[in-house]
């Protein structure tokens, strides 16, 4: 029995589930004075919104990067913008400068979550969708595959904990569908604004910078050294303009500044070699030799590098 | 299959738990205290809140069972007066105990399966664990039937509870186990009353059916069986309203409170008398505007009453409660024909259900709007196994859910409906197309006569219309009712329809059986 539509069911069964996860409250509600990420999202909306661009990443009066500065890269910040002007136009309390910190409302959160759902369906559900759909496999199951793809620890972070991990994710993949497709040059502009979105994709970078490069420069097979050459540098090229694009106000205004932001994206590696209870080898192994006493953070950061 | 897809919606109903609240949560909170916290010859006296409790004892009894449940979960909301008393463990305690009284929804529909999956009895076991058959597709249609989800799980009833006790009794009678049935019955009666319904259905074939016989073409009346089915009714009623015995007049007035209810409900239910109004308003406004109407008289058309109770109409003449009777029986007799006609068979009977609940629904006296779901449930038995039937369906249930949607009106609710009514309505569509429309081998899908097919996207803008497009349009509230009244009136348009398609098509499939003698 041949079912039509299978795919669209699954996707919008994915959206129901995460409309449920919405209506749970979201990390940091009701628990002043810190809160949790939902606030340091909003408060993101808030920094953009309100002041000039070279004080996005700068520690100024009014702008206190103790209190959820600003560390991912540009993307998210002009992200955190624009979903800001649309708050200030629904309702100017939920951005006003310092006054609404802490601002805890049921339909500042509804906004909120629809913010997430929307660029959900933009970057993640639409990549997730067309990829699966190009798949060369029975269509018996990509309907399971789909399911599998929206999975519960994604839907757990957007949604509840409250991030925007969808963009990166959905940008990320967008970049292997088009690497599939054999457009390079998409694939190296999706790839790249995902690593400007949420540095998070360096995890991935490795392998689709090496590995695409490298594969990507043989591509077609048997082709010329100067055809290979010239994919080599249209890809390079791709990568340094949307960089540079991306980049670019934070580029020009003063020296300082693109080192001021560089910090604050790799803030990290000042906070220690594991943060509070990552699954990884470096926090079990803690549990037995304690590596964080032992080594200060620099030292540490430069040996996990190498 | 049918529990993988049950513990899978019931995951699904988890998390929801924290949307939305109707008033009727506070409705049923009060009768856990009521029936907890007070003595019998007060349950249906006391009136500290303004929910009284307008149901038959039974359901009385069902709540004192839970309100011991509710004792480990919080018991001050078992005070009869904390008043709108919703800590975060009396809303665990209130929607878990519907999410599990889901449970006697999912036996009823498993007795229904028995029967309707299959009609080779071996082969029904086997059948149903394949993903696709036509009885998981009938467990997914009605296990996940978004609007028991949205009226139960968020707007908050116990209807999946009493659903489950009809499907038990149709199951029964798709069994011929008839005194079962009528137990059952008789049970659900004393649950909800509004299955009142659809009792002339049951009156009519257990007596055609099973008190008359027909064996070698004489017919002969077996009295004991009449006598077993009477006593079983009159034990049911007795059990259930003996306690009140000496209250029972006050009882009747609870349950039947026709003084204080107008011809409409303040939303209109899309039914005949939603068109009577509109009818009426317009011929008003006409007459006003033309000058037919002495602008000193009487006569008004408000176009933006909609809280009126009492409903006195402009030109056409005025619907008192004799008058919705009188129709409604006219409209039940095609289901008497049928069953009287086509005795024994189980098929019948259903149809005969869609049609007394049509009958019922359009006619009948302060309907609510939550009513079309009583015609919905038993049309989806009958979609899995007639193609007809299974058009029809997809247009009542698409227009009976979205019909619901004023009832969830909060912001996040708004999203939620209208994803929830298009998933539901798209995989019915994918699974009935895929059962009953080869789409490999013949390339079609079901397909939607194209006056219907224009109904359909005039409905997905109404729906918009009522959910965001009004409060855009017009954010001041002048004309709060308006979407109301186009989402009633339009639905009405399309369940008329359905009905009068339905009565049709039982009527001539009764003619062909008989022409077949």
């Amino acid at each position: 029995m041949e079912v039509p539509y299978k795919l669209e069911v699954i996707a919008l069964t994915t959206i129901i589930i995460k409309l449920g996860a919405s209506v749970f409250p979201y990390s940091g509600k009701n628990q002043p004075p810190k809160f949790g990420d939902y606030e340091a999202q909003r408060h993101w909306m808030e920094i953009t919104v309100n002041l000039p661009i070279q004080d996005w990443y700068r520690n100024t009066t009014d702008n206190d990067l103790l209190y959820w500065g600003l560390d991912y890269p540009p993307l998210t910040a002009y992200q955190s913008y624009l979903t800001g002007s649309v708050a200030k136009k629904i309702n100017q309390d939920y951005v006003k400068l310092h006054v609404s910190q802490g601002f805890e409302n049921f339909d500042h959160q509804y906004f909120m979550r629809m913010s997430v759902l929307v660029s959900d369906c933009i970057f993640f559900v639409s990549a997730l969708y067309f990829y699966i759909r190009s798949l060369k496999m029975s269509n018996k199951y990509k309907w399971v595959f789909f399911a599998l793809s929206s999975h519960s620890g994604l839907t757990l972070i957007d949604y509840g904990h409250f991030q925007y991990n969808c963009v990166s994710l959905g940008l990320t993949l967008w970049a292997i569908i088009f690497v599939s497709q054999g457009k390079n040059v998409l694939a190296a502009i999706a790839f790249s604004a995902a690593l400007n979105f949420k540095q998070m994709e360096l995890y991935h970078a490795i392998l689709l910078f090496a590995g695409f490069y490298l594969l990507a420069s043989c591509q077609p097979k048997g082709s010329s050294l100067p055809s290979q050459l010239k994919n080599l540098v249209q890809i390079g090229a791709a990568t340094v303009v949307t960089f540079a694009i991306i980049w670019y106000p934070f580029l020009q205004i003063h020296d300082w500044l693109l080192q001021q932001v560089i910090v604050r994206l790799f803030i990290p590696f000042q906070r220690g070699i594991f943060e509070d209870y990552v699954a990884n080898f470096w926090c079990t192994l803690n549990v037995v030799i304690k590596i964080k006493r032992l080594l200060n953070p620099t030292s540490i950061a430069s040996g996990t590098i190498t | 299959m049918l529990w993988r897809i049950f513990a899978s919606v019931t995951f699904g109903k988890l998390l929801f738990i924290p949307s939305y609240r109707s008033t009727d949560f506070e409705v049923h909170r009060n009768w856990l205290a009521i029936t907890h916290s007070l003595p019998l010859n007060k349950w249906y006296i006391d009136d500290t809140s303004q929910w009284t409790l307008d149901y038959p004892p039974l359901f009385a009894w069902f709540e004192y069972i839970l309100s011991w449940g509710a004792l480990l979960f919080d018991p001050e909301m078992l005070k009869v007066n904390n008043l709108n008393y919703a800590s975060q463990n009396t809303i665990l305690f209130q929607r878990i105990s519907v999410i599990l009284t889901d449970i006697v929804y999912a036996l009823g529909v498993q007795k229904c399966l028995y029967s309707f999956g299959n009609n080779q009895g071996g082969k029904v076991q086997k059948d149903a664990e394949k993903w696709f058959s036509s009885s998981t597709i009938l467990a997914f249609l009605l296990l996940c039937n978004v609007g028991l989800f949205m009226v139960d799980h968020i707007h908050f009833q116990y209807n999946g509870f009493l659903t489950g006790i009809l499907l038990l009794s149709v199951g029964s009678i798709l069994q011929k186990e008839n005194l079962k049935a009528a137990f059952w019955f008789s049970i659900l009666l004393n649950l909800k009353h509004i299955y009142l319904y659809i009792a002339p259905v049951y009156a009519v074939y257990l007596l055609r059916s099973y008190c008359f016989d027909i064996q070698k073409s004489k017919m002969t009346f077996h009295f004991k069986r009449l006598i077993k089915l009477g006593v079983i009714v009159v034990t049911t009623f007795g059990f259930t309203y003996g306690p009140f015995v000496s209250q029972l007049q006050q009882v009747l007035s609870r349950l039947f409170p026709f003084e204080n209810r107008g011809l409409c409900h303040a939303y209109w239910a899309p039914n005949f008398w939603a068109l009577y109004n509109i009818v009426d308003k317009i011929l008003a406004f006409l007459g006003h505007k033309l000058g037919w109407i002495d602008p000193l008289s009487k006569v008004t058309a408000s176009m933006t009453g909609g809280l009126v109770q009492e409903f006195e109409h402009a030109i056409l003449p005025s619907i008192g409660p004799k008058t919705t009777l009188v129709f409604t029986i006219l409209a039940i007799l095609p289901a008497v024909v049928i069953l009287l006609k086509q005795p024994n068979q189980p098929r019948v009977f259903i149809r005969a259900i869609v049609l007394c609940a049509f009958a019922s629904f359009l006619f009948g006296w302060h309907v609510h709007e939550k009513a079309i779901l009583i015609v919905i449930t038993p049309l989806t038995l009958l979609a899995v196994s007639s193609q007809e039937d299974c058009r029809l369906f997809m247009l009542l249930s698409i227009t009976g859910h979205v019909s619901l949607f004023p009832l969830l009106f909060t912001p996040f609710e708004n999203v939620l409906k209208i994803v929830v009514v298009l998933t539901y309505s798209l995989a019915s569509y994918s699974f009935l197309s895929a059962l009953h429309y080869d789409p490999k081998s013949k390339g079609t899908l079901l397909k939607f006569r194209s006056w219907e097919r224009f109904f359909l996207y005039g409905l997905g803008f109404v729906a918009l219309f009522e959910s965001c497009i009004h409060s855009m349009v017009d954010p001041s509230g002048r004309l709060p009712f308006l979407p109301l009244m186009i989402m009633s009136v339009y639905c009405a348009v399309g369940i008329i329809y359905v009905w009068f398609s339905f009565v049709i098509g039982s009527l001539k499939t009764e003619k062909k059986i008989s022409k077949q003698k």
